[in-house]
C-alpha cells in the first residue's frame, strides 16, 4: 500500500470515472512509475533475449517436413519392427525405477529424520541438509554422467543415479513433514519413557506415514520418467533405444516408445491416486 | 485396536490377526518383486567394471580439483543463453498453458470434448522430459538455443497447465454465482470472479516452474539444444574434468541464485 499522496491524483480520477459509471479494477502495482518501469524492463529483456538467439529460419523451414513426419508418426506408431529392443528397454527401465525407488526411499528415511530440526541435534541436521542440497542441485542426467564414468555403462549406474536423486527429494519433503508434526504426541510418547526408536516409531511415524507413501509413489512416477532420459548417457533403460531411434529419424518407433511412456505414466498416476485415497 | 486373550491375560496388538497376515504377505510380495528387479539389473551389469570403481572415483575427483578457472570468461555467454532458454521457454509455455488450463478445468470448460483434448495435451507434455523434447526438436529445427526454448516450453505446458487447472477447480463458487447473477458475460466472470482467485497460485506456479527450468536448461546442451550444457558436453568428451568442474560450480551458483529469487518472489506474492 503506497501513501495516498503519491497517487491521490489517480484515485481522484478513478472516483470521477466511477461517478460516470465507468469502473476499472485496481492496478496490481499502485505507483504508475513502477508499473511503467517494470513493463519497460520486461520489454528490454525480451528484446535482448531474442537478439541473443539466432534462429536459422531456412533450417527451420527444412526441418518442418521432419516435424510433420514426426507428428504423422504418432498416428501410425510402429511397435513391431523394434519390438525386441523396446521390450528390453522398457523392462530395464521399470526394474531400474522400482529398485532405485526402494533403495532411495530406504536411505532417505534416516536422512530425512536427521534433517528435521525438531528431532535431531544441530551437527546431524547440518550434515543431512548438506546431503540433500548436493543431491537436489544437479539434474539426474549430470549425476548419471558421473556414475557412468565410475561404474561403467549399464543399468547399475542408472539405479545408483536415481536412488541418489530420490534421497534428496524424499528426505527434504519428509523432513519438512516431520517439522510440521504435532508436538503433543511427541511429548506424550517421550513422557512414557520410550526409547528413541520407539519414540520415532509410535509418535513420528504415524503422523508422516500417509504422506510418505504418497510421496514414494510420486517419486516412483518421476523415476520412471527420468529413467527414460538417463539412457542417453549410457545409464541403461529405454532412453538409449529412444535416442537411437530419434537419431536414425525412425520416428515411427520413437512415437511408439513415447506413447508407451505416456501410457505407463498415466497408469501409475491413476494407481497412485487410488492408493493415496486408500491410505488416508 | 484388538485385544487378544492369551492365556488369562488380554494382550494389545496393533492389528487384527487376519490384517496382520495380509500385511506380512504384502511385504513379502513387495520384497520378492524388489529381489526380482535386482536380479534383472544384476544380469545386465558388467560387474568387472566395479572392481576399480573406487580408483575411478578417486581419479575423477582428483582431476576435477582444482577446477580450471581459465575458461570462466568464455562460459558467460553460454550461461546467459541458458538463462534465456529457461526464461523465454517458460514464458512461451505459460502463454499456451494458461488458456489450456481454462479448457481443462471442469468448472470453466466450454465443452467436455474440449476438456478431454486439453487433458490429453497436458498429460503428454508432462510425461515427456524436456531433454527428450530437445532431442526431437534438434532434429526438427536444428541445434541451438531455439530448440532448447521450444523444448522447455513444451515441457512447461503440462506442468503449469495441470497445476493451474487444479487451482481453477478449487475456487470458491460463490463469487462466480454472484457475478453470473448480475448478468455478467462468460469472459467477465472469468476475469473478475475466477482470475482474482487463482492469481496468487498462478504466479507461484510460474516462478516455481521457472526455477525448475533453469536447472533443466543447464543440461539441454547435452543433446545440442544450446546453453552451458554444450560446453559441459564438449569438456566431458575431451575428458577435461577440470573444465567440467568449473561448469558444475557455475551451474550450482546459478541454481542457488534462481532458487533464492523464486523463493523471494513467491514470498512477496503470497
Amino acid at each position: 500500500m503506497s501513501s495516498p499522496s503519491t497517487d491521490s491524483g489517480a484515485d481522484q480520477q478513478r472516483l470521477a470515472l466511477l461517478k460516470d459509471g465507468i469502473w476499472k479494477p485496481l492496478p496490481l502495482i499502485r505507483d504508475a512509475r513502477w508499473r511503467w518501469a517494470l513493463n519497460a524492463a520486461v520489454l528490454l529483456y525480451i528484446v535482448l533475449a531474442w537478439l541473443s538467439v539466432d534462429v536459422n529460419w531456412s533450417r527451420v523451414a527444412q526441418g518442418m517436413d521432419r516435424g510433420v513426419a514426426f507428428m504423422a508418426s504418432f498416428l501410425q506408431p510402429d511397435f513391431v519392427t523394434r519390438s525386441g529392443e523396446i521390450f528390453t528397454g522398457l523392462k530395464e527401465s521399470l526394474t531400474m525405477t522400482l529398485a532405485a525407488t526402494v533403495i532411495g526411499v530406504l536411505l532417505a528415511i534416516p536422512v530425512g529424520l536427521g534433517a528435521a530440526r525438531n528431532i535431531s541435534p544441530l551437527p546431524v541436521y547440518l550434515f543431512c541438509r548438506t546431503i540433500i542440497a548436493l543431491s537436489r542441485t544437479f539434474q539426474e542426467i549430470i549425476i548419471a554422467i558421473l556414475f557412468v564414468a565410475m561404474f561403467g555403462f549399464g543399468p547399475l549406474a542408472g539405479v545408483v543415479t536415481l536412488a541418489f536423486a530420490t534421497i534428496g527429494f524424499m528426505a527434504k519433503l519428509l523432513a519438512e513433514d516431520i517439522e510440521d508434526t504435532q508436538k503433543e504426541p511427541l511429548e506424550a510418547i517421550r513422557a512414557t519413557g520410550a526409547s528413541w526408536l520407539q519414540w520415532v516409531n509410535y509418535a513420528v511415524q504415524p503422523q508422516v506415514m500417509p504422506r510418505l507413501i504418497g510421496l514414494s509413489l510420486y517419486r516412483l512416477d518421476i523415476n520412471f520418467r527420468e529413467s527414460a532420459v538417463i539412457g542417453i548417457v549410457g545409464a541403461g533403460g529405454i532412453g538409449a533405444t529412444l535416442n537411437t531411434s530419434i537419431n536414425r529419424y525412425d520416428y515411427d518407433t520413437s512415437a511408439a516408445i513415447l506413447l508407451l511412456i505416456i501410457v505407463i505414466v498415466l497408469m501409475s498416476e491413476y494407481l497412485s491416486g487410488y492408493v493415496r485415497k486408500w491410505t488416508q | 485396536m484388538p485385544l487378544i486373550q492369551q492365556g488369562d491375560q488380554p494382550v494389545w496388538k496393533k492389528r487384527e490377526p487376519l490384517k496382520q497376515y495380509a500385511h506380512w504377505v504384502g511385504w513379502m510380495v513387495g520384497g520378492m518383486l524388489f529381489v526380482w528387479c535386482w536380479a534383472i539389473i544384476s544380469e545386465n551389469t558388467i560387474w568387472e567394471f566395479l572392481y576399480d570403481a573406487d580408483e575411478q572415483a578417486a581419479s575423477l575427483i582428483g582431476r576435477m580439483i582444482p577446477p580450471d578457472w581459465s575458461i570462466t570468461g568464455s562460459l558467460m555467454r553460454p550461461l546467459w543463453d541458458t538463462i534465456n532458454i529457461a526464461t523465454v521457454g517458460t514464458a512461451m509455455g505459460i502463454a499456451i498453458a494458461f488458456p489450456l488450463a481454462f479448457l481443462a478445468a471442469r468448472n470453466t470448460t466450454p465443452h467436455p470434448v474440449l476438456r478431454a483434448v486439453a487433458l490429453a495435451i497436458i498429460v503428454s507434455s508432462r510425461s515427456i522430459n524436456a531433454l527428450i523434447w530437445a532431442m526431437l526438436l534438434v532434429t526438427i529445427v536444428g541445434p541451438g538455443s531455439f530448440a532448447g526454448m521450444l523444448a522447455i516450453a513444451l515441457r512447461s505446458i503440462g506442468f503449469v497447465g495441470k497445476l493451474v487447472y487444479e487451482a481453477i477447480e478449487e475456487i470458491h463458487p460463490t463469487p462466480v454465482e454472484a457475478l453470473s447473477a448480475t448478468g455478467a458475460g462468460r469472459s467477465q466472470v472469468l476475469a473478475y470472479a475466477v482470475w482474482p482467485q487463482i492469481m496468487p497460485a498462478f504466479a507461484g506456479i510460474c516462478v516455481y516452474r521457472w526455477d525448475i527450468n533453469i536447472r533443466e536448461a543447464t543440461t539441454l546442451g547435452l543433446v545440442g539444444a544450446g546453453g552451458i550444457g554444450l560446453q559441459m558436453n564438449a569438456a566431458i568428451n575431451n575428458l577435461a574434468w577440470g573444465q567440467v568442474a568449473t561448469v558444475f560450480v557455475l551451474i550450482f551458483a546459478t541454481v542457488v541464485v534462481s532458487e533464492w529469487v523464486s523463493a523471494k518472489v513467491r514470498h512477496a506474492m503470497l
